[in-house]
């Protein structure tokens, strides 16, 4: 099965632990974890993770079937790019006198819509945020000239089709299970024999 | 004691409400009110205040002093298998802890409902290295389907309510509590306990979708060669009587996981054997041939399916399961059957037609019959001087009629055991399924017997696995537990020597283990024992074991080098299973 970038979403109960919990279900399966930011979410008290890998649809399903057997996790979803809107973030330090004297360094940062964030006498911090690729260009690009520092921040990530997630918290606060917790369809196709 | 006596004293021997009480009263309020009456422990600095605590509930709460942190689990499985109820454990930190690292994962693996308490330096203390401190949270996650360090002794009360219910309900499993020092200490203002029935982030069981129940009973219906294999979830389920009527229904061949042991007795006409490496002939081969697999309760384990790739392709595969992430872990299925088999298996049934299988089931016998001439008859009734492991249980059936509970170890004796055993009810087979503990039989026998206590409890243990937690011959000692302990000596490490053997060029690499004298070590025990070496003692050797009132160890020497066959070879396929 091709392998393919995966976006998984996790809502969990804000506890001590969880990243451990969370985390270690890829290590064990030697998993690794492109990216990995963790937040509030839309709903008071729920943490929302947004966890990047590269993997096939087939151990992404069961990743998140491992993931939301875990006691405090509500829900996790996987998504593929095209579902989503989503954003990384980057920060770059360059020598002042870099840019000072040529001038087609600052040309290019505008051009990727780069923002000054700190300007001092001897560097000066931009930030930009877009997808993947713009940073790698704007990095690669930068590279050339002395960048001192570079931090990509994780992806964030908003469903396109999502409703949030405030009404599914208040049908896990009933006693009763929602229905619709089984996304399974009938699965027939029966060729191909997965290991994970 | 009848439950309804357990209520009416609850009111009489616990605290009230508005009291003031220490953390540690509170954890062993929450026990009684969980109705743990055994608790299997060991103190140490750490959980002293809690020990301290324990001194006045006496005569409520039974403390077996273990030898071991690993015994103290092992035995809180045993108890938790035996007696459908949960397990509990109690530990200091540090090296307490960790030594019960090994039951969790054993406990994890296995669906054991077991809520372990382990004692933790003071909370001003963690993260500095203090003495005895581990970061039990941490080294305990992967083997834990929940844990928690509690800080502030206000926390417990609905923590520990916590701990028990999901140590109990869904997939069952091991549950790690994990209290500082200054919260067994401190006083609080106890508002009295609530059972907890709800956690909002935690689905115990999937909601059963209708539509899938009556995809599985059409596609069962239209089954030419149907085959039933049942796991430990028919246990765990109590779902016993319901899967009886589902396969008798239609008359369904049956099969058992290792787990699923005894949730069918073993002379029921629809009873096929036993599955996977070492299991029969017919069931294995039959997986290959069947049209439609109903898996029950089961989680498709490599030693059950062999090479994946070639495991039931023929065959659509109803899989019925209360853990969704089971469902198609291994094996696809054609239907996933989402849910608590107790509520599925009723469902099902209702739906199925009643069809005549016999030809069907003929032709399992058949192979059978294969199988007891190829392996079983020498097994069983050797032609040579030698004893085997085969025969030893068969008279031990003889003698015990399958009303025993059996408690094996890790190994030959383990495979022979599981596969020659009689059971006639559920709950009867106690033994290390998927993480293949050694050393796990002696603790989890005490376990077992503390469970159901009017009841035999037989551990059979190879001479390599007793010596791995020997020291419970103490706990035994000390609190009279009666455990028959029947170690199966041929040695070595039997099941490495048999792998060497057959994949090794016959390279003994350290499979030789000597042992010491087992019945001077038991005597030294105050434990009556004795050794058999010949066959023409064998027998009255058993019944003297097991009239003997109280524990009692009984040492049968067995051929060195004897097989545990049928075996399906690593890396093949269930259908290549070698009968020698």
């Amino acid at each position: 099965m091709e392998k393919q970038e995966y976006t998984i979403t996790v809502y969990t109960e804000n506890t001590i632990g969880m990243i451990g919990r969370i985390t270690g279900i890829f290590s064990r399966r030697k998993i690794n974890i492109e990216s990995l930011n963790t937040s509030p979410s839309e709903v008071d008290g729920i943490h929302r993770f947004t966890i990047l890998i590269s993997e096939s649809e087939e151990v992404v399903r069961k990743l998140c079937r491992q993931i939301e057997k875990q006691v405090e996790v509500l829900k996790a979803y996987f998504n593929t790019n095209d579902e989503l809107i989503w954003q990384e973030q980057a920060l770059y330090k360059v020598p002042a006198d870099v840019i000072a004297e040529k001038a087609y360094v600052e040309r290019l940062l505008r051009q990727y819509g780069a923002n000054v964030v700190v300007i001092r006498n001897d560097y000066i911090v931009f930030e930009t945020a877009g997808h993947r690729e713009e940073i790698d260009r704007l990095t690669a690009e930068l590279g050339k000239y002395k960048l001192i520092e570079f931090v990509r921040g994780a992806r964030i990530a908003i469903i396109k089709d999502s409703a949030g997630f405030h009404a599914k918290l208040k049908q896990f606060e009933e006693e009763e299970p929602a229905p619709d917790i089984v996304e399974n369809e009938f699965l027939d196709q029966r060729d191909d024999v997965f290991t994970m | 004691m009848s439950t309804l006596e357990k209520t009416e004293t609850l009111e009489a021997t616990t605290i009230a409400a508005n009291t003031q009480i220490s953390g540690s009263q509170a954890v062993l309020e929450a026990l009684i009110h969980e109705g743990v009456d055994t608790v299997f422990g060991y103190p140490g600095g750490a959980i002293m205040p809690i020990y301290d605590a324990l001194y006045d509930y006496n005569d409520k709460l039974k403390h077996i002093l273990v030898r071991h942190e690993q015994g103290g689990i092992h035995a809180a499985q045993g108890y938790a298998r035996t007696s459908g109820r949960v397990g509990v454990a109690f530990a200091t930190s540090g090296p307490g802890a960790t030594n019960l690292v090994t039951g969790l994962a054993d406990a994890m693996i296995d669906s054991n409902p077991v809520v372990c308490i382990t004692g933790q330096v003071f909370a001003s203390l963690l993260g500095t290295d203090a003495f005895q401190e581990t970061d039990v949270i941490n080294i305990t996650t992967p083997v834990t389907k929940w844990n928690y360090q509690v800080t502030d002794a206000t926390e417990i009360p609905s923590v520990l309510a916590k701990a028990f219910y999901i140590a109990k309900t869904g997939r069952p499993g091991p549950v790690l509590i994990d209290i500082t020092k200054n919260a067994q200490l401190q006083l609080f203002d106890y508002e009295g306990y609530n059972k907890c029935n709800h956690v909002r982030s935690y689905r115990p069981a999937p909601i059963v979708r209708k539509e899938y129940v009556e995809e599985a009973a059409r596609i069962i219906n239209e089954a030419k060669k149907p085959f039933v294999l049942f796991g430990q979830g028919i246990i765990l389920g109590k779902a016993e009587e319901e899967f009886k009527r589902f396969i008798e229904k239609s008359g369904f061949p049956a099969a058992a996981t290792v787990m699923g042991l005894s949730a069918l007795p073993t002379d029921h006409p629809l009873h096929v054997g036993m599955l996977g490496m070492h299991g029969n002939y017919a069931p294995n081969v039959m997986t290959n041939e069947c049209d439609v697999l109903i898996a029950i309760g089961m989680r498709f384990d490599d030693r059950v399916t062999g090479r994946l790739d070639k495991y039931a392709k023929q065959a659509k595969i109803v899989h019925l399961d209360i853990d969704p992430a089971e469902i198609d872990k291994n094996v696809k299925a054609a239907v996933p059957v989402w849910g608590d088999c107790k509520e599925t298996l009723p469902m099902l049934t209702a739906l199925l037609d009643k069809i005549d299988h016999t030809a069907w089931l003929q032709q399992f016998r058949e192979l059978e019959k294969e199988e007891i001439k190829e392996v079983i008859n020498e097994e069983l009734n050797p032609t040579t001087d030698i004893m085997t492991m085969g025969e030893v249980i068969r008279e031990l059936n003889e003698l015990t009629g399958g009303d025993a509970v059996i408690v094996t170890d890790v190994g030959q004796h383990q495979m022979v055991a599981c596969r020659y055993a009689k059971y006639n009810q559920s709950k009867s087979s106690v033994t290390s399924g998927g993480l293949g503990t050694m050393g796990f039989g002696l603790p989890a026998a005490i376990g077992a017997w503390y469970g159901t206590p009017d009841r035999d409890v037989i551990a059979i243990i190879g001479d390599g696995g007793i010596q791995m937690t020997i020291q419970e011959l103490g706990t035994i000692m000390q609190f009279g537990a009666k455990v028959k302990i029947l170690i199966l000596n041929n040695e070595f490490l039997g099941m490495v020597r048999q792998w060497q053997q057959l994949f090794h060029d016959k390279r003994y690499s350290f499979v030789n283990i000597t042992s010491p004298d087992f019945v001077a070590v038991a005597k030294g025990y105050y434990i009556d024992g004795n050794k058999v070496t010949e066959r023409k003692d064998l027998k009255s050797a058993l019944k003297t074991m097991l009239e003997h009132d109280g524990s009692y160890l009984l040492e049968v020497m067995v051929g060195k080098e004897n097989n545990v066959f049928p075996m399906v070879a690593q890396g093949t396929s269930v259908s290549e299973i070698r009968l020698k």
